[in-house]
């Protein structure tokens, strides 16, 4: 029941989220678009949980949880690199390259 | 078995517990001479009277049998059973009495001779260490622990030789000694894998036990492995081709020649081969080999030693031509005559080496005393020591005699029983009487440039130099006594195997008997005339009063300049000087294209171009070239990172979910 239609809404909204990390260079953007990730697999444990059990529904709550902390976590590693930058464009910010 | 020959482990184990506190001494208390010297030479006599005991023992007993004795397990691999084990057979027997009794009289001889010299304790540590390893080279059971005691003596050889170390080529003649007895050790190992190849065991007994039914007399593997064997014989006792080093082994100090090279080391080539002269004796081929090769290093040296000035370069030579004549028995196949020349000659050799030894001491000292600066060691510098040195020059006299092959001496006896046998051995085959020929030529030369030496050392006028003739003195009695005790045994030791023609004949050969008599059935009939024995005998004696006469006669050693102020040689008196050229051409044919190869190409081009270039800095490269490649992978970019991370986690589970 229905269980089709949400994948595929739960599918196409995981790739809108790969897509905006891969494409778009604003930290705030990508950050936003990791969120959408996580949500697009709380709707697929949903989606499953209809037919499966509530154990779906209760790993939704984790993730909520736990993107909770990584977005105050995350925001706070922005705001610092904001600071210390004055800039959020993910071109520079190369501090990895050896 | 007599009680005593168990007690031959203790014969051995002295001298090393002599090495173990004098190798102690030196190095915590280096001026504590006294104690050295109780020690040093202490545990050689203890040796020496507990050896005489074994002898006696040995004595008593009728049977011939060998015993034994067994002590641990060594080498248990497999079929190779290798024991610690020592043989006390006639033959080791008469060893150990030689190498205990000459290496005691040595070391009391060394007590004066090393007095004033600062690496006392280590000389006398050495000292034990190659007495050691000399005993377990002639009690050795088998093959390996044989070894053994040839290699460790090829050490302490290097050791000495090389003693004062401080002084280039005292350092490189120790190199030469060591690296030449590496070439001969070469063939002695292969000649060990072969013999346990085809016999299955390396024991003395077994092997020779086993040899007739494995050999075909004469047939390839037995040449073989007996023409290694002599190889490593030519290492060790200098003999052509691998001679050249003990000539210049002589920059040891004295005694260590006498000891090591003239009594005992450089002899046991001819102790090997008598040792296994089963083997020998089933290898006709190899046995005329070491006769030509011992023959014809008997003439090649004698006639080097006519034209050398330094007085142990001659007494060098003329144990290498000695050795010669060793091989020269033992090749004819008269093994008990090669050992007798042996015994013999550790006698007047010993004796020659140490009154050289005592004269260059007195010769140093009288140079040191006026502080000049001149070869304390050549015969031009010497000349009517026997004023000032009457009881060496009365010695060294008998020494001359003996070696020169005058009737009474020992080395009378010795050579020409030698020379009786190849002229025997001449009936069957006429290469024998070509041997007996040319060693007959080199006794005369013998007889000549011992009587040379001895005229030029101790007759004539002395050209040391006005101011240091006053400092001429003979040596103390702590030297002089071994040398009268080494004179006794070069007067008398004859007497251990007198020829056939006269009474109470041929002891030493009787008593080898058992050692010997499982060749003896492969060896031609040896037997020679009353009338041809008395011949030789007679023209032995003329060859060496001959030798002397001309020496005596042609030689003017009131002519002669000291080495400072000599002409340089001519003609062929110059090329017998430089003896024969013969370090040079091995200088030219083999160490130069050896160090041209080493410099060249393996250093240069192996080492520094394949090794170092393709190897080490190659792989460094390498591992550069992929950090290169692997840095441009990484871009500090996030967002690569995560362009690569998701094409992963799509192939990653386009993977899993199957087709």
């Amino acid at each position: 029941m229905l269980l089709g239609p949400a994948l595929g809404v739960s599918a196409i909204l995981f790739s809108l989220g790969v897509a905006g990390v891969l494409l778009r260079r604003n930290v705030i953007i990508i950050f936003m678009c990791i969120e959408l990730m996580l949500n697009a697999a709380n709707l697929a444990f949903v989606a499953f949980a209809q037919q499966l059990g509530p154990e779906g529904q209760v790993i939704v709550f984790f993730v909520m949880a736990v993107a909770a902390a990584e977005a105050a976590v995350g925001l706070a590693i922005i705001l610092a690199i904001f600071r210390h930058r004055q800039t959020v464009d993910l071109g520079d910010i190369n501090l990895l390259r050896g | 078995m007599p009680e005593i020959v168990g007690w031959v482990w203790l014969v051995v184990l002295l001298p090393f517990f002599g090495f173990l506190a004098n190798g102690l001494l030196s190095f915590v208390a280096p001026r504590a001479k006294t104690a050295v010297s109780v020690v040093g030479v202490g545990v050689l006599v203890a040796s020496f009277g507990l050896a005489a005991g074994i002898f006696g023992g040995l004595l008593g007993h009728s049977d011939g049998a060998p015993f034994i004795l067994t002590f641990w397990h060594w080498i248990p691999v497999g079929d190779l059973q290798v024991d610690v084990a020592f043989q006390v057979d006639q033959l080791s027997a008469v060893m150990l009495l030689v190498v205990t009794g000459v290496g005691m009289l040595i070391h009391i001889f060394s007590v004066g001779y090393m007095r004033e010299d600062d690496g006392y304790a280590r000389y006398f540590a050495y000292l034990n260490l190659f007495v050691f390893f000399m005993l377990v080279l002639v009690l050795g059971a088998n093959f390996p622990i044989l070894f053994v005691g040839w290699e460790g003596v090829g050490l302490c050889s290097y050791l000495l030789i090389g003693f004062w170390y401080t002084e280039k080529v005292n350092a490189d003649a120790g190199k030469k000694a060591f690296i030449m007895n590496r070439i001969g050790d070469f063939g002695f190992l292969i000649a060990m894998f072969l013999i346990f190849k085809t016999t299955g065991t390396l024991v003395f007994t077994e092997v020779f036990g086993l040899a007739p039914e494995t050999f075909a007399v004469d047939g390839p593997t037995i040449t073989a492995i007996t023409l290694f064997l002599f190889l490593g014989c030519t290492g060790k006792s200098a003999q052509i081709p691998l001679y050249t080093w003990l000539p210049d082994a002589m920059a040891g100090p004295t005694p260590v020649s006498a000891l090591i090279h003239a009594a005992t080391m450089v002899t046991a080539g001819v102790y090997l081969i008598a040792r296994t002269n089963v083997l020998f004796a089933m290898a006709p081929l190899s046995s005329a080999v070491v006769a030509i090769v011992g023959a014809v290093t008997a003439l090649w040296a004698a006639s080097i030693a006519l034209k050398q000035w330094d007085i142990k370069k001659v007494l060098a030579y003329s144990t290498i031509s000695q050795l010669g004549y060793m091989f020269l028995g033992v090749g004819v196949g008269a093994v008990a005559s090669g050992i007798f020349h042996l015994v013999t000659h550790a006698f007047f050799k010993a004796l020659l080496f140490l009154g050289s030894g005592s004269v260059i001491h007195a010769m140093h000292r009288a140079y040191s005393a006026t502080d000049r600066h001149e070869d304390a060691q050549d015969m031009r510098n010497m000349g009517g020591l026997r004023r000032w040195m009457p009881w060496t020059a009365g010695v060294m006299w008998i020494a001359t005699l003996a070696i020169a092959g005058i009737p009474g001496f020992s080395g009378f006896f010795s050579k020409d029983e030698i020379l009786a046998m190849t002229f025997a051995r001449g009936h069957d085959e006429v290469l024998y009487y070509v041997l007996w020929g040319v060693g007959t030529l080199a006794s005369l030369m013998t007889a000549f440039y011992m009587t040379r030496m001895m005229l030029y050392t101790f007759h004539g006028p002395n050209r040391t130099g006005e101011r240091e003739r006053d400092h001429l003195h003979e040596a103390p009695w702590v030297m002089t006594a071994p040398l009268l005790v080494l004179a006794a045994g070069s007067v008398l030791g004859g007497l251990l195997n007198l020829p056939h023609v006269l009474p109470f004949h041929g002891w030493l050969t009787e008593w080898f008997a058992p050692v010997t008599g499982l060749g003896e059935f492969y060896r031609a009939e040896m037997h020679l005339e009353a009338g041809t024995e008395w011949s030789l005998l007679g023209l032995a004696t003329l060859i060496a009063a001959v030798g002397i006469f001309v020496a005596v006669r042609f030689l003017r050693p009131a002519k002669l300049q000291p080495a400072a102020e000599a002409p340089e040689e001519t003609g062929f008196g110059k090329v017998l000087f430089r003896k024969y050229y013969i370090d040079e051409l091995y200088d030219l044919v083999i160490v130069r294209p050896l160090v041209w190869l080493s410099d060249r190409v393996l250093w240069r081009g192996v080492d520094v171009g394949a090794i170092d270039g393709a190897g080490v800095d190659g792989s460094a490269r390498l591992a550069r070239g992929i950090g290169a490649i692997g840095s441009w992978l990484q871009t500090g970019q996030v967002g690569t990172y995560i362009f690569i991370f998701v094409i992963g986690v799509v192939v990653l589970l386009r993977a899993v979910s199957g087709p």
